[in-house]
């Protein structure tokens, strides 16, 4: 059974199976084995960006394709909850209404630029989905009747995600299950839902096509493949995925902004966790976004640390204060492009 | 058989005149859109004042965009970088100029131009040494591999981003115009900005020069060949790498000299311009055709010129416009204005 | 007659494809040397290997004792190699007086040498100051082999000139070929066209396969229809 739910795509080495499984198992258990409002976020903000990076992966690691759209789709996802549930009353049919409309805008949307990319050089398309989204992200904070500009919107979630809802009256484990956990599960069972069906299309006949697409176009035309097709619903379907994280994340924060969801930084942030992670793995997307989300969240308080106390050496504490993080892991990034590229997965499985 | 004196015009054909206005039209765009923009603003001064504000801000950006347009075109390299190299450009030149103040405060010409001299010098030193390294350490070993070069240039974007803070520190670093630049000129009722006169004429002058450049010097012969048939030109003899290490650093020291130039334009420096620039610097490089300074000026003047245009008649979509601007002109040409690259 | 060019053993692969399998080749200095073969035989990619294009992966390469296999295209050019390819390599966007100029290298064209050319290709003379994009597929391949020749070259690869050209242009190109040899260059051609082959080579190569498989005189070839039709599938009369 477990074969037919990973689609026969393993992590292929000890080392990995260790990792994916623990990092499966601590958000699982989240909410009660480490108990908080903080370390919850974490764990949220995990499952939202493994299904984010994982769906970009689909686009980047096997069809080939960079683009830097994605966090427009996201965001799409994100605003069509949002803007549901302010001018709906907060209940679950208004979340549906919401990220169906989202789906269906961010996979049009996708449609137009994969046929528009169809035209133009491939090497056009990078310049061009940067140019896209940076439009998109200054539409979207200009347009504040709307979409309450660089403040964005906040809103109601539907009763059983609020924490006034007890869903058990008695605590399990010294916890309250109230509807911030139940909330938890349904990003958490979402993310899983979402991770498997994305290892289920690589590992599809389409997807191999996309594989074949990626290392030789000119090849894969040749043997018959239309490849403008299968780039195209690589690049729907990579949207569609991405509008749905932006729907959880939606749900989840209560809050979309441009700056939650439009930004390049998260662009930038998707690409650093899909590359350090392993592309064309999937696997990549969750060790990748598992290890950037808590090192964002912890390693700064380690480096805010270590900059005091190296407080007397000038350059030295500068280096290592938290606000340098970027620093780092862009140098970390350049370094994995050029000797891991593979990621941390592809090391994991013994392979550079 | 062979008549050495034959007049060569007449006894070649020329084009049908179809194809010679189809070949013409690219040049045309600028002026159509300069008519379109007089009638949707009807007013002719504010017109003036826009085009001439479009036509600054067009040059500045052809200025950043002529280096990777030939990047890209000679070596088939796409380098994210250069929009470090801008933001670099543009702090090192505000360092100069502020610390120039003096010389800046004053009423002389000469001293403020001698400032922004400076100033330039600085930023393109600067830029076009750490080109050089970009190109030595991050550019050659992924030579031919489009996908890591865009994931390494765009990672030594975001190092150099961060560098910048560490440097310079986080803030935005505002930077004020030399005295003699401040202001504007009226002529008529046209308000003509000092400094975007200042931009528009080194502009034209960059173009004149690099056009020149590459028509009547060898080196620049060899780099429209390159940029059509890299293979062929190694084949004659010629050592085409050297040739796009020349253009790389060259490329990077004019975005240093478009940083500091874009800096005194808009009299604020931010980390981030570069970045943001640098989408405008595409939609040019994509307009104009990959390899084209003619086609890069073009595009730059036609982007200039929307921007400011929208920006008076619907401010919230003028980056939008120029997107539709991108899609316009690539579904007409679908490899640009005035493509020189292979085929 | 020494051998300026020699290949022992060369094989080239392209990616994964293993095109040139123990290529033996030579080429005496002062001759004109076909190399013809069917598509596919590896002919093109034997050419390319010389010029350092693609990279030799086993054997030798030998060029007037100068070990070809380490060095860049650049670096074989200047040893005095001149290359024509399959798709002439004509720099549309430029003159052909720009053409010609890079073609020249160090320094101004010598006079007499363009006076020769133009007297074999007066087109080129016609459309100096044009750009070379509004030239015909002929004359694109005059210019190409004009670029060749207004240097003195100790080699000259050639890669199948006639191909795509009308019967009066091929006419017109073995006329200048004819010349060309008259300065006893080396030139090593590809050539489909068995007449143009005929009536040019001095020695011939046949390859097969990524392999040579025959090597002789020319002379010897044409005057056997039984050879040419067990090497190439067909003889002398039958192909134009």
């Amino acid at each position: 059974m477990l074969r037919t739910l990973l689609s026969e795509d393993f992590p292929r080495s000890r080392a990995l199976t260790a990792v994916v499984l623990l990092i499966v198992v601590g958000l699982a258990l989240a909410p009660f084995a480490f108990p908080g409002i903080r370390s919850l976020n974490t764990a949220a903000t995990i499952c939202i960006f493994i299904v984010l990076v994982a769906s970009y992966d689909l686009l980047l690691g096997y069809t080939g394709i960079v683009s830097f759209a994605h966090t427009m789709f996201f965001g799409i996802g994100a605003y069509g909850v949002a803007l549901a549930l302010k001018a709906f009353p907060a209940s679950w049919g208004a979340v549906a209404l919401g990220a169906g409309a989202g789906l269906v805008l961010a996979m049009a949307l996708a449609l137009v630029i994969g046929l528009f990319a169809l035209r133009v050089q491939a090497i056009f398309f990078a310049m061009v989905t940067l140019a896209v989204a940076s439009a998109f992200l200054i539409l979207a904070s200009q347009l504040s009747g709307i979409t309450g500009g660089e403040d964005g919107l906040t809103y109601r979630v539907p009763r059983e995600l609020s924490p006034a809802f007890k869903l058990i009256s008695a605590k399990v484990m010294d916890v309250r299950v109230d509807g911030r956990v139940v909330s938890y599960y349904l990003i958490f069972g979402s993310a899983l839902a979402l991770v498997l069906g994305l290892l289920r299309v690589v590992n599809s006949p389409f997807g191999r096509v996309l594989q074949a697409i990626r290392e030789n176009e000119f090849r894969a035309e040749a043997i018959g493949y239309r490849t403008a097709f299968y780039r195209t619903a690589a690049t729907c379907l990579s949207a569609g995925a991405a509008a749905l994280a932006g729907v959880l994340m939606a749900l989840w924060t209560k809050y979309t902004g441009p700056d939650t969801t439009l930004s390049l930084s998260i662009m930038i942030d998707i690409l650093l966790m899909v590359v350090i992670g392993g592309m064309g793995t999937i696997y990549g997307a969750v060790v990748g976004a598992t290890l950037f989300v808590l090192a964002k969240n912890y390693l700064q308080v380690l480096m805010a640390s270590a900059a005091e106390t190296t407080a007397g050496v000038p350059l030295l504490s500068e280096l290592v204060s938290p606000d340098r993080w970027l620093l780092w892991l862009g140098i970390l990034f350049v370094l994995s492009v050029y000797f891991f590229p593979a990621g941390i997965v592809g090391r994991l499985r013994g392979r550079v | 058989m062979t008549d050495r004196t034959s007049d060569t015009a007449s006894a070649i054909p020329a084009p049908p005149l179809a194809e010679r206005l189809k070949a013409q039209a690219p040049y045309w765009t600028v002026p159509a859109l300069a008519v379109l923009g007089l009638v949707l603003i009807a007013d002719v001064s504010t017109w003036g004042t826009l085009t001439l504000a479009g036509l600054a801000m067009g040059m500045l950006i052809f200025i950043m965009a002529s280096g990777l347009t030939l990047v890209f075109g000679l070596m088939d390299v796409l380098n994210f970088g250069h929009g470090a190299f801008i933001s670099i450009g543009a702090f090192v030149g505000a360092t100069v100029l502020l610390a120039l103040g003096a010389w800046t405060g004053s009423d002389s010409l000469a001293l403020n131009l001698g400032a922004v001299l400076l100033a330039i010098v600085a930023a393109m030193l600067a830029t076009g040494g750490l080109g050089w390294f970009f190109e030595r350490v991050i550019v050659k070993p992924v030579y031919g591999a489009h996908l890591k070069q865009i994931l390494v240039t765009m990672g030594g974007l975001i190092v150099a981003e961060e560098l910048i803070h560490l440097i310079w520190g986080p803030n935005q670093i505002p930077l004020p115009r030399p005295e003699v630049l401040k202001g504007s000129w009226v002529v008529g009722d046209v308000i003509v900005e000092k400094y975007r006169v200042l931009a528009v004429v080194l502009g034209a002058a960059i173009f004149v020069g690099l056009r020149w450049a590459l028509v009547h010097t060898k080196l620049g012969l060899l780099i429209r060949a390159g940029v059509e048939n890299g293979e062929m030109v190694e084949a004659l003899g010629y050592r085409v790498r050297r040739l796009f290490v020349l253009v790389f650093v060259a490329g990077s020291a004019l975005a240093g000299l478009g940083g500091v130039m874009w800096g005194l334009y808009d009299e604020i420096i931010t980390a981030q311009m570069g970045l943001n620039i640098l989408v405008l610097v595409f939609i040019v490089v994509i307009i104009g055709g990959l390899g084209s300074v003619e086609g890069c000026f073009i595009g730059a003047l036609l982007v200039g010129l929307m921007a400011n245009y929208t920006g008076f008649l619907a401010p919230k979509v003028a980056l939008g416009s120029n997107i539709l601007l991108m899609v316009v002109i690539l579904m007409w040409r679908p490899r640009g204005l005035l493509p020189a690259g292979k085929g | 007659m020494a051998d300026l060019l020699r290949l022992e053993g060369v094989h080239t692969h392209i990616g994964q494809y293993h095109i040139l399998q123990g290529v033996d080749l030579v080429v005496p200095e002062g001759e004109l040397t076909m190399l013809l073969g069917r598509n596919g035989a590896g002919k093109t990619t034997t050419l390319r290997t010389v010029m350092g294009m693609w990279r030799a992966s086993a054997g030798e390469l030998g060029f007037a004792g100068t070990d070809l296999k380490p060095l860049a295209t650049p670096d074989i050019a200047r040893l005095g190699v001149g290359y024509v390819p399959e798709n002439m390599g004509v720099f549309a966007a430029l003159t052909v007086r720009e053409n010609m100029i890079l073609a020249a290298r160090d320094g101004a064209m010598d006079e007499g040498r363009l006076d020769w050319i133009f007297s074999l290709f007066p087109a080129l003379k016609k459309f100096w100051g044009l750009p070379a994009g509004n030239l015909s597929g002929g004359q694109k391949q005059m210019l190409s082999i004009a670029r060749a020749m207004i240097e003195p070259r100790r080699l000259i690869l050639i890669d199948e000139p006639s191909k795509g050209l009308a019967p009066a242009i091929v006419d017109a190109l073995i006329e200048a070929m004819r010349e060309l040899k008259r300065t006893a260059t080396t030139i090593l051609m590809v050539e489909q066209n068995f007449r143009m082959a005929q009536a040019l080579g001095d020695g011939v190569a046949v390859m097969d396969d990524g392999r040579v498989v025959h090597a002789g005189r020319m002379a010897d070839l044409a005057a056997d229809p039984d050879l040419q039709a067990r090497l190439l599938g067909l003889s002398l009369g039958a192909h134009q």
